[in-house]
C-alpha cells in the first residue's frame, strides 16, 4: 500500500534535487568532521616522531599543571611511559608513591623505598636484579632507573622507570624527563604563586574600603543625626550592610545582583554626602542579574567614577551604570562626566606600573582576566576633560566560575 | 485567497515585520526605562519568563501546522498539541532546576560544566547547529506559505522576506534577548489566534452548521484515537512522535537559554509550570479552527496546502471585509510566530557558531582581533543562509513533520546527555561522546534519508522507522552512553560528585553568602 501523503507529492524532479542536496549536505558535513578531527599526515617519519613526542609532552604538561598531585601524576605517567617506552613508570614524592602506570603494579608500594637514596642524595640510581625482589617468575619488572625531580634546589620527588633491562640511553632519557618534570613543577608553583598574589590583592582590596570613605560616611551621617534622625538611622544600617558585604569571607565570585545591591548601598551613602551634586542612573537588564562576577569587581569602578565625576569638579556630576545582555555575555559599563584623565596614565595604571589615584583599577582588571581569560579585561575610554568610561564583559558561563563560597 | 491580493494582509504583515526590526534595533531603549534605585532587586518574574519562553517556542508548526493536521487527519491529531506541551512536564520534573543550578547558559556549556571536556562541548555545539537548522527550515517554508496564501505573492518572496527581516533584527541588536519583548510576542500570538477563533465560533453557532460526524468510525472525526491513521504502522508512528516531543523539548537550543534568566532552580521550576499553562491555553485554538475548516471547507482548494487552512478559513466563512480582516490578523500572528521563533533560533545557532566554531579560528587565521560584532554578524549569515537554501530544496513535507524531526534529533542526543548528566554520577566523557555520536548519527541519518525520499518509493516498516526515528534512536543513544560509561570508568570526570552536589542541592544549602535577606 503506498504511503498516503496529506498533500500531492511532487514530480521526481524534486526527488532528484533533494537527493543532490542531501549528498551535498553529507559531503559538507564529512568535510567539516575531517576539518575538526584535523589529523595531520606526515610524510617524513622524523617529522612524525618529533610531532608525536611534542604532542605527548604537551599532554603530560596539561596533567602537571597543578603540580604533583596524585590525580595529575596518574594522568601524566601514562604519557611519560609512552615517551620513555619502558614497561612501567612511577612517580613518588617524599611521602608515598603517587602514581604507577604499566605492568607489574604490585611493585607500586616499593617505589618509595627504592627511591630513598635518590630522594636523600639527589643522584640518579640504577637498580638491578638484586635490588628488585620479585617472586613472580613472569614479572617483567627486573631493573629500574630512578631520577630525582628537583624544584627550588630541593629534591621533591623521583621519577622511576622499570623494565626487564636498562640501557645507557634509557638512563639519560629518564634523567632528561625528570629534569623536564622539574621545570613543569616549578612552572606550576609559579602559577600557584600568581593565584596567591591575586588572592592577597583581593584581601587587600577588601580591607581597602578606604578610611576616607568611612570617615566621610560617618561625618555625613553625623550631620543628619539632629536634623533627620530617621535618615541617619537608615544610613547607619546601609553602612552596616555595606561593610558586612565588603568584609565577608567566602568565595571569589558573587552574582551581579548581590554586587549591584551593594553598589546601591554605597551610592546611598555617597548621596547622603554629596546631596544634589551626585546624579546616578542605573540601567540594568534583569536577564543578566544571575551572572557570576568576581567579588567586589564593580564597586571600585563606581567609587572611581564618583571620585572623578564629583570630587575633582565643580557642579553636578553624573554617573551612569549600565548592565546589558549581549548574547552569551553581559556588558557592564560605568561612565562619569568628570575630569577624565590622560590615556597614558590610565594605561600605566592598568599595566600595574603605578597605582595613581585610580583605586584598584589594575586589580579589577587582573582579576577579570584571571577568571575569564585575557579578552575579558577592562576597557577604559578617557581623555582630559572628557569624562571616563570603563566597561567590561563577563561571559554568562565560564568553567570553574560559580558564585557562592 | 490565492491570487487575490489582500491589502489588509499585506498591511498586517508589513506592520509585524517593521515592528520586529524596530524592536530589535531599539529594543533596549524601548523596553527599559532608566530608573534610579533598587533596580537590582527587580528580577524577571516566572510569569514574564514563561511568556517569553512561549513567545519563542510557539512556531509556525504550532500556529499553522497543528490546525492543518487536525483539518486533514481529524481528531486523531489532537494528541500532537498535547505532545508539544508535554515536553515541558519532562523538563520540569527531570532537568529544569539542576540545569539552572549548573550555571550553564547553553547545552554545550552544560556539557563542559558537567564533564570538563572540550571535545564533548564541540560535539554538542555541532548538534545545536544541526537541530537549529532543521527547526529553522520549516519556519522559512511556513512564512512563504503564509505570504502566498494572504497576498498571492510567490512563496519564494515570503521566505526571502523572513530571512532578511530575521537577519536585520538579529544583527541589529538581537543578541540582546529582551524578556519583555519576547513575552509580548506570546500575547500577540494568543490574541491573533484567539480573537479570530472566537469570532468564527460565534458565526458558526449562529449559522447552525452541523458538527462533523463523530459517530462515523471511518471518518476523520470518528473512532478511537489511532493517530496517523493514513500511514502504515500508525501506533508506532504515534508513540515515536510522542517520545520525540516529550524528550526533545529539553534539547531545543532556543528554549534552554531562557532558563538562565531565572534567579535560581526553584524559579526555573515555577517558570516551567507557567509555560505548561500558557502553552495549554494557546493550543486550545488551532484544533478548533481546524475543525471549523472541516465544516466550511470540506475540500481543500486547488494548489493549497493543508497547512494554510487557517488562513483560508475566514474568507470562506465570511466573504468580505470581516473575513479579510480576520485573515489578516491570523496571517500577522503566523508571521509573528515565524519571526520570533526564527530570531530566537538564529541567535542561538549564531551564538554557537560564533563562539565555538568560528571566532577563535577566524581570529587565529586572520591574526588579528576581529570585533565581536562582526564575527557574530557573519555567524548570523551562516545560521540563516543554510536553512533558507534548504527550504528551497527540501520537499513539501508538512511543517509539523519537519519540526518533529528536529525534536527527534534533540531527543536522541541532548536528552541522554542532560538526563544522564543530571542524574547519573558515573557518566563518563567517553560515554557521553559515544551517546551523542550514536544518537545524533542515527537520527540525522534517518532525517536526511527521509528528505532524500527513501521512504516514498518503498512500503513497509522502513519509511516509518526513518520518518519517526525517536523510538529506536533514543533508547540506542541511552544504551550506548550507559554501556560505554560503565566500560570506561577512568574517564569519569574527577569532580563529578562535587558537580552533582551543586546540581541537586538547593541554593540555600550550597550557600549564597552574599545575600542578606536575613
Amino acid at each position: 500500500m503506498p504511503r498516503v501523503a496529506p498533500m500531492p507529492v511532487q514530480a521526481p524532479v524534486d526527488a532528484m534535487v533533494v537527493s543532490v542536496a542531501g549528498v551535498g549536505l553529507i559531503f559538507g558535513l564529512a568535510l567539516l568532521v575531517i576539518r575538526l578531527v584535523r589529523r595531520r599526515r606526515f610524510v617524513d617519519p622524523v617529522d612524525r616522531a618529533t610531532y608525536e613526542t611534542l604532542h605527548t609532552a604537551a599532554l603530560a604538561t596539561r596533567s602537571l599543571r597543578d603540580g604533583l598531585t596524585p590525580e595529575g601524576a596518574t594522568r601524566a605517567t601514562r604519557h611519560l611511559r609512552s615517551m620513555l617506552g619502558s614497561t612501567a613508570v612511577a612517580i613518588t614524592d617524599t611521602a608515598a608513591t603517587l602514581a604507577w602506570d604499566g605492568a607489574g603494579s604490585h611493585h607500586r608500594n616499593h617505589v618509595r623505598a627504592h627511591a630513598e637514596p635518590v630522594l636523600s642524595s639527589g643522584r640518579t640510581l640504577v637498580l638491578g636484579f638484586d635490588e628488585i625482589v620479585c617472586h613472580d617468575p613472569d614479572c617483567s619488572i627486573r631493573s629500574g632507573i630512578i631520577a630525582p625531580i628537583v624544584a627550588d634546589d630541593r629534591v621533591v620527588a623521583a621519577l622511576a622507570a622499570y623494565g626487564r633491562h636498562t640501557s645507557t640511553g634509557l638512563v639519560r632519557a629518564t634523567e632528561e624527563l625528570a629534569g623536564w618534570i622539574s621545570t613543569q613543577i616549578e612552572l606550576a608553583e609559579l602559577g600557584r604563586q600568581r593565584t596567591r598574589v591575586v588572592e592577597a590583592e583581593l584581601r587587600a582590596l577588601r580591607a581597602q574600603i578606604s578610611p576616607h570613605f568611612i570617615y566621610n560616611c560617618l561625618a555625613a551621617i553625623a550631620s543628619f543625626v539632629r536634623t533627620d534622625p530617621d535618615r541617619a538611622r537608615e544610613l547607619l544600617l546601609e553602612f552596616a550592610d555595606f561593610t558586612r558585604y565588603a568584609l565577608r569571607r567566602g568565595g571569589a565570585y558573587t552574582t551581579l545582583r548581590d554586587e549591584l545591591q551593594n553598589i546601591e548601598r554605597y551610592l546611598a551613602l555617597e548621596k547622603a554626602r554629596f546631596g544634589e551634586r551626585l546624579v546616578v542612573s542605573l540601567t540594568i537588564a534583569p536577564e543578566v542579574l544571575a551572572v557570576s562576577v568576581p567579588f567586589l569587581a564593580i564597586q571600585p569602578l563606581v567609587e572611581n567614577a564618583v571620585r572623578h565625576g564629583i570630587e575633582h569638579k565643580a557642579g553636578v556630576g553624573h554617573v551612569t551604570i549600565t548592565a546589558a545582555d549581549v548574547g552569551a555575555t553581559a556588558e557592564i559599563t560605568i561612565e562619569d562626566d568628570g575630569a577624565g584623565s590622560d590615556p597614558e596614565t590610565m594605561r600605566a595604571v592598568l599595566a600595574g606600573e603605578s597605582g595613581g589615584d585610580s583605586l584598584g583599577l589594575g586589580n579589577v582588571d587582573a582579576r577579570l582576566r584571571q577568571a575569564f581569560g585575557d579578552e575579558y579585561g577592562l576597557v577604559v575610554e578617557t581623555a582630559p576633560g572628557a569624562g571616563t568610561k570603563v566597561s567590561f564583559r563577563v561571559p554568562k558561563f565560564a568553567p570553574g566560575v560559580h558564585s557562592g563560597p | 485567497m490565492p491570487g487575490s491580493t489582500s491589502s489588509w494582509g499585506v498591511a498586517a504583515i508589513t506592520l509585524v515585520c517593521l515592528a520586529t526590526v524596530a524592536v530589535g534595533a531599539l529594543g533596549l531603549r524601548l523596553s527599559r526605562t532608566t530608573s534610579d534605585f533598587y533596580v537590582a532587586g527587580r528580577v524577571v518574574t516566572a510569569g514574564w519568563n514563561a511568556s517569553a519562553i512561549g513567545g519563542e517556542y510557539l512556531s509556525a508548526a504550532s500556529f499553522l501546522g497543528v490546525a492543518g493536521l487536525v483539518y486533514s487527519l481529524g481528531t486523531h491529531m489532537l494528541w500532537l498539541p498535547v505532545g508539544y506541551t508535554l515536553g515541558y512536564l519532562v523538563l520540569l520534573v527531570l532537568v529544569a532546576a539542576p540545569l539552572r543550578r549548573s550555571g550553564a547558559y547553553t547545552i554545550p556549556d552544560f556539557a563542559e560544566a558537567r564533564l570538563q571536556s572540550d571535545r564533548v562541548r564541540r560535539l554538542a555545539s555541532l548538534l545545536v547547529v544541526a537541530i537549529g537548522w532543521l527547526y529553522l527550515l520549516p519556519q522559512f517554508q511556513g512564512a512563504g506559505l503564509a505570504l502566498r496564501t494572504v497576498t498571492g505573492g510567490s512563496p519564494a518572496l515570503g521566505s526571502f522576506i523572513v530571512a532578511v527581516v530575521v537577519f536585520a533584527s538579529v544583527a541589529a541588536g538581537g543578541m540582546r534577548s529582551i524578556t519583555l519583548v519576547q513575552a509580548m510576542q506570546y500575547w500577540i500570538k494568543l490574541f491573533a489566534i484567539a480573537v479570530p477563533a472566537f469570532v468564527l465560533l460565534w458565526l458558526w453557532a449562529r449559522g447552525g452548521q452541523p458538527l462533523p460526524s463523530v459517530s462515523d468510525p471511518a471518518g476523520p472525526f470518528g473512532g478511537a484515537l489511532p493517530a496517523y491513521a493514513t500511514r502504515e504502522h500508525p501506533l508506532y508512528a504515534t508513540y515515536s512522535t510522542m517520545l520525540a516531543l516529550c524528550f526533545g523539548t529539553m534539547g531545543l537550543p532556543h528554549v534552554l537559554v531562557r532558563f538562565y534568566t531565572n534567579p535560581d532552580g526553584r524559579a526555573a521550576r515555577r517558570t516551567t509550570v507557567f509555560v505548561i499553562a500558557l502553552l495549554g491555553l494557546f493550543y486550545l485554538f488551532p484544533p478548533v479552527l481546524g475543525m471549523l475548516g472541516r465544516i466550511y471547507l470540506p475540500d481543500l482548494p486547488q494548489d493549497a496546502r493543508a497547512d494554510s487552512i487557517l488562513l483560508l478559513l475566514p474568507s470562506a466563512m465570511v466573504p468580505g471585509m470581516l473575513g479579510d480582516l480576520l485573515s489578516a490578523v491570523l496571517a500577522a500572528g503566523a508571521f509573528a510566530a515565524f519571526l520570533s521563533t526564527a530570531s530566537g533560533l538564529t541567535v542561538s545557532v549564531a551564538g554557537v557558531v560564533d563562539q565555538d566554531l568560528f571566532s577563535s579560528r577566524l581570529n587565529r587565521r586572520l591574526g588579528g582581533d576581529l570585533p565581536r560584532r562582526k564575527t557574530f554578524r557573519l555567524a548570523c549569515v551562516v545560521a540563516i543562509a543554510i536553512p533558507y537554501a534548504a527550504s528551497w530544496l527540501a520537499p513539501s513535507i508538512t511543517l509539523a513533520d519537519t519540526v518533529g524531526m528536529a525534536f527527534a534529533i534533540a531527543a536522541s542526543t541532548f536528552c541522554p546527555l542532560l538526563i544522564l548528566g543530571v542524574w547519573w554520577r558515573r557518566l563518563s566523557v567517553a560515554g557521553a561522546a559515544a551517546g551523542l555520536l550514536v544518537g545524533g548519527g542515527l537520527a540525522l541519518g534517518a532525517t536526511l534519508a527521509t528528505f532524500a525520499g527513501v521512504g516514498s518509493s518503498v512500503s513497509g516498516w522502513l519509511p516509518v522507522l526513518l520518518a519517526q526515528p525517536a523510538a529506536w534512536t533514543m533508547p540506542l543513544a541511552f544504551a550506548t552512553a550507559v554501556i560505554v560509561s560503565l566500560a570506561t570508568p577512568r574517564s569519569v570526570p574527577l569532580n563529578a560528585t562535587r558537580v552533582m552536589v551543586r546540581l541537586h542541592a538547593p541554593e540555600e544549602v550550597t550557600g549564597r553568602v552574599g545575600s542578606h535577606g536575613d
